[in-house]
């Protein structure tokens, strides 16, 4: 069966918690069990705690199954791009360094190129995928264009990206907000002003330090 | 007894931590479950629907429960892994005695040959040192059945005052709170009232770690329209997308609330007709808030004062609101003020007791709100009864078939019951569900404490690191062996189901506590021979109380999917919303939709009062604790789930990069945070979404890790709960990397 052709899969960066509950919950997945195909980043740990879900985009023209010499990597009629395929994959990485969007893995253990396949063991029989089922904060959501719309007013859906000379369309959508992005907050910045009218550097370090005796130093 | 029987590494080496993966059959491809228990999380209050996938006993894997409507089909990581903890090779298969000829420090025993020595050095200790030098810890994630068998056994069979329970470390300055305001202590609303908010107000909660279901219905409010403010000195991952940040000052979260309503007097912000007919004493409070302009507000809080104007007069023009708040404004030796403050805005507003109005404290354990509710913690008798009044004990003493002057008075909060253990009034102790050597603060005392006793006995599935002092272990049963009732953060009664049955001679905790009594020779009430019995004693008894679930069966909260209290009556719904007009409301009566005699709600003056223990020359930074989203609690059943501990295997310290800078830390460098109690020694991570006077570690770990070494044991004093959220500290770094960095597993 294929995966329903009104069902779509939409990450929201903006929402990720960075709780790995999809990180945790994919290798719980029938196809790959034991190993997860989606992982987290953080944009900049010292700044911020924005994270965000890495999968597979499942691009319309594979890069990855573009430049496989051993055309191992398939993508399904409804538009899935699957793991490589165990006897025909040769462990030569050019999918791993191809991908824009960095999603394969090399299994060296089993010399088999991994990567998300959408749980096509789920999707394939009507269920959502392990990660956008769990996701806490639905960060990660599997549905209807109606649904996301009514679930989203404030962001919209695209598939669209571009990569140098590369336009690359892809099955999974990425949802960005319609008006402002979101920036990082320095807590520093946001602190009392005893001082508000001076310089902001000055203000900032004596707000931050305004209960604060001598620290020795070590 | 004295100290562990052997060291730490050798105990560790024996009852683990180990680390549990996947493998065998649980990694087998395309296997077919025998079947699908549906069942909850066994984690956190938000008590999640899920799936167990069971095989041969075993629980196999998980599958998402989308029809159940908290969470459908949502989970956090402890969710998702958390079925690798049964069949684990760190299970107590059978019970243990302390021996310190023993390599790991303990030989197992027969069961009843536990029982009988358990019954035997509890009876020895009662005929000597009388009835009341025999204590019990129980705990806030047991099922509502076995927590309610846990206050009638101490009550009734030990015939001892002291009983107390974790939930203490957990919300119980909220609860006071709640029953001074509005006298019931529940969250007043469903979950699904927050979608509707326009102002949705989050002080003191890391919602994306501590409850991170509810992450989603904060951001769907927000898709809706919502402003969202949040109150923390950490931008947390829901902090970083919310509309106004307050990054407050630990300890001084009442100075914001009584800013915020000096502020909404001032501009008139007020819904004078509900202040009229539902409330009494908002003059006196008035009053006392015009002592705390913006300009004040903004020099005791550290927030800025247009941020303070801001945040005032979103929430006081909203049309709707929900404010939710959690251990950040009540892990204070003032948690109780802080909450009067919160609900004080609440009640000015006028906006509670309709559809998408509301106000909820985050229950941080599984079953704190059930687990409160019918009769262990020390003041309480079932359906939140008091213990001290007369007419109540009467009810349950009926109930129970004792005279009601056998019932003991109120005993002590879990900390005094220690205290009380270093004035050698208590001499034996029983714990279940409840590791206070991590979880509680200043835990060098605890320990001293634990070594002081004449006799302690614990009942848990895996060597707990306050157990390894036990002298009896008597194995208990996973969440998954036994089935029950909890009641969840929304105050939503649920039904967890047996996915398998207990290994070897572990039993299910209700029959130990009954093999318990039947050998102290006090079997009288007793004799239950299912939970289910456990249940229908429990409904009659809390019959009329506040808490009151008479009407609900097990056989409703399968339909419904879970029954909110109270339900007076089997023909009755259950009550979502509190304090709707016309609701169930067995205090007032139809004189109004609180649970006082008037119908009204009370205003309280909130005190201001800095923290316990303030900064000084010679300790200038404030510590903060809590938790990350990868572990629960003292860490007793996440610290060994390996993808789990993977995942955050070690607590850091977080440092601001200013203060890091003065103190010439760099992230990833190993740094000593010394209190006048204690000291730790963890990594430094430097970020910028901390306050550069404010610290953060932390507290699931034990032993050198554990971060209540460094805490203080400063108390609320209507709540008793512990100031974990600020003590005074210094850093330094350190000299050499800790030794449990070279010598013990990580985990540990
Ligand atoms: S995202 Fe990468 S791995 Fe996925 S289909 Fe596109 S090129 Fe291939
Ligand atoms: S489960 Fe969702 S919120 Fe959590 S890390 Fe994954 S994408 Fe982010
Ligand atoms: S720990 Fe809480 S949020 Fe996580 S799955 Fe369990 S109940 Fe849900």
């Amino acid at each position: 069966m294929p995966v329903p052709a009104d069902q779509y899969f939409f990450i929201d960066p903006n929402r990720c918690i960075g709780c790995e509950s999809c990180v945790q919950a994919c290798s719980e997945c029938d196809t790959h069990k034991g190993h997860s195909m989606i992982h987290l980043e953080y944009a900049n740990r010292r700044e911020s705690p924005q994270t965000l879900p890495v999968v597979c985009m499942h691009c319309d023209s594979p890069t990855c199954a573009e430049v496989c010499p051993a055309d191992a990597i398939k993508r399904t009629e409804d538009g899935v791009v699957q793991t490589a395929r165990k006897p025909r994959c040769i462990a030569c990485n050019n999918c791993v360094l191809a991908c824009p969007f960095g999603v394969p893995k090399m299994n060296v253990r089993q010399e088999l190129m991994m990567k998300c396949d959408m749980c096509y063991d789920r999707t394939s029989e009507g269920k959502r995928p392990m990660c956008a089922t769990v996701c806490p904060s639905q960060a990660l959501f599997f549905g209807t264009r109606e649904e996301i719309e009514r679930l989203r007013p404030r962001s919209r859906p695209i598939n669209e990206f571009q990569f140098g000379f590369q336009t690359i369309h892809t099955k999974v959508r990425m949802m960005v907000p319609r008006e402002t992005v979101a920036t990082h907050i320095d807590v520093a910045e946001v602190l009392c002003h005893p001082d508000e009218g001076s310089d902001q550097e000055d203000a900032m370090l004596a707000a931050a330090l305004c209960e604060l005796p001598i620290v020795a130093r070590t | 007894m004295a100290q562990p029987p052997t060291s730490r590494v050798n105990i560790i080496e024996h009852f683990g931590p180990h680390l549990a993966y996947a493998e065998g059959t649980r990694l087998d491809r395309g296997l077919t479950p025998d079947r699908l228990v549906q069942t909850h999380c066994c984690f956190c209050g938000q008590q999640c629907g899920i799936q167990l996938k069971v095989k041969d006993n075993e629980v196999i894997g998980f599958e998402p429960w989308e029809e159940f409507p908290f969470n459908q089909g949502m989970l956090c990581p402890k969710g998702v892994k958390r079925y690798l903890q049964g069949s684990h090779p760190d299970r107590l298969l059978s019970a243990l005695k302390r021996d310190p000829s023993s390599p790991g420090g303990f030989h197992t025993l027969g069961y009843d040959e536990a029982i009988r020595q358990a019954a035997e050095r509890i009876g020895q200790i009662q005929s000597q040192h009388g009835n009341d030098a025999f204590a019990v810890l129980s705990g806030a994630s047991l099922t509502t059945e076995k927590t309610y068998l846990m206050g009638k056994f101490a009550r009734v069979c030990l015939k001892t005052p002291y009983i107390d329970y974790n939930g203490r470390l957990c919300m119980v300055s909220a609860a006071a709170g709640n029953k001074k305001a509005f006298g019931i202590d529940r969250a007043a609303n469903p979950w699904s009232d927050i979608l509707g908010a326009g102002v949705v107000w989050i002080s003191g909660a890391n919602v994306a770690e501590c409850a991170p279901i509810t992450t989603n219905y904060v951001w769907q409010a927000r898709e809706n329209g919502a402003k969202i403010i949040v109150v923390d000195p950490r931008i947390t991952p829901l902090a970083r997308t919310c509309d106004l940040f307050l990054p407050i000052k630990p300890g001084r979260d009442v100075a914001l609330f009584n800013g915020i309503l000096h502020l909404m007097i001032e501009h008139d912000w007020l819904d004078h007709a509900f202040i009229e007919a539902h409330t009494v004493g908002f003059e006196s409070l008035a009053e006392s808030v015009r002592a705390w302009p913006p300009a004040r507000t903004a020099e005791v809080t550290g927030i800025a004062e247009r941020a303070i104007r801001k945040a005032a007069e979103w929430w006081g023009t909203a049309k709707t609101s929900f404010l939710l708040h959690a251990r950040g404004i009540e892990h204070h030796s003032h948690g109780v003020q802080n909450v009067l403050g919160a609900i004080n805005i609440v009640l000015a507003s006028g906006r509670i007791g309709r559809e998408n109005c509301g106000y909820a404290t985050i229950t941080g354990q599984a079953n704190g709100q059930g687990g409160r509710e019918h009769g262990q913690k020390c003041d309480q008798l079932p359906g939140a009864r008091d213990l001290a009044n007369p007419e109540h004990r009467a009810h349950v003493a009926k109930i129970w078939g004792v005279s009601p002057d056998e019932l003991p008075q109120p005993g002590v909060d879990a900390y005094e019951i220690f205290r009380k253990i270093d004035r050698g009034e208590i001499r034996g102790l029983l714990s279940i569900c409840f590791n206070p050597l991590v979880s509680l603060p200043d835990n060098n005392f605890v320990a001293r404490m634990l070594d002081k006793l004449d006799f302690y006995v614990a009942i848990d599935f895996f060597l707990n690191d306050t157990a390894h002092r036990a002298d009896l272990v008597l194995p208990g049963s996973l969440h998954e062996e036994d089935e029950g009732t909890v009641t969840q953060i929304e105050g939503r009664v649920i039904k967890i189901n047996q996915a398998v049955t207990p290994p070897g001679e572990a039993r299910q905790d209700w029959r130990i506590i009954q093999d318990l009594a039947v050998a102290l020779g006090r079997p009288h009430g007793f004799t239950f021979a299912h939970p289910r019995e456990i249940f229908e004693e429990l409904r009659r008894a809390s019959q009329g109380g506040i808490a009151d679930y008479s009407g609900i069966t097990w056989e409703k909260i399968e339909q419904q999917h879970g029954v909110f209290w109270p339900c007076p009556s089997e023909d009755h719904p259950g009550t979502p919303r509190l304090f709707e007009p016309g609701s169930h409301n067995p205090i007032a009566k139809g004189a109004g939709p609180f649970y006082f005699p008037d119908g009204r709600a009370r205003f309280n003056v909130a005190e201001y009062t800095a923290p316990m223990e303030d900064v000084d020359a010679a300790y200038p930074v404030i510590l903060t604790t809590g938790r990350v989203v990868s572990h629960f609690l003292s860490g007793t059943q996440t610290r060994r789930i390996g993808p789990l501990v993977d995942q955050y295997p070690e607590p850091r310290v977080e440092i601001h990069p200013q203060l890091a800078a003065r103190l010439g830390l760099g992230d990833g460098e190993w740094t000593t945070v010394t209190s006048r109690r204690g000291e730790i020694t963890v990594r430094a991570q430097v970020v910028k979404t901390i306050r550069p006077d404010t610290v953060f570690i932390p507290y699931h770990w034990a032993g050198p890790k554990s971060a209540n070494q460094v805490t203080i044991s400063a108390q609320d004093p209507i709540s008793k709960i512990p100031e974990y959220k600020v003590c005074a500290v210094r850093l330094s770094k350190a000299a050499a990397p800790p030794e449990y960095a070279t010598q013990l597993e990580r985990q540990q």
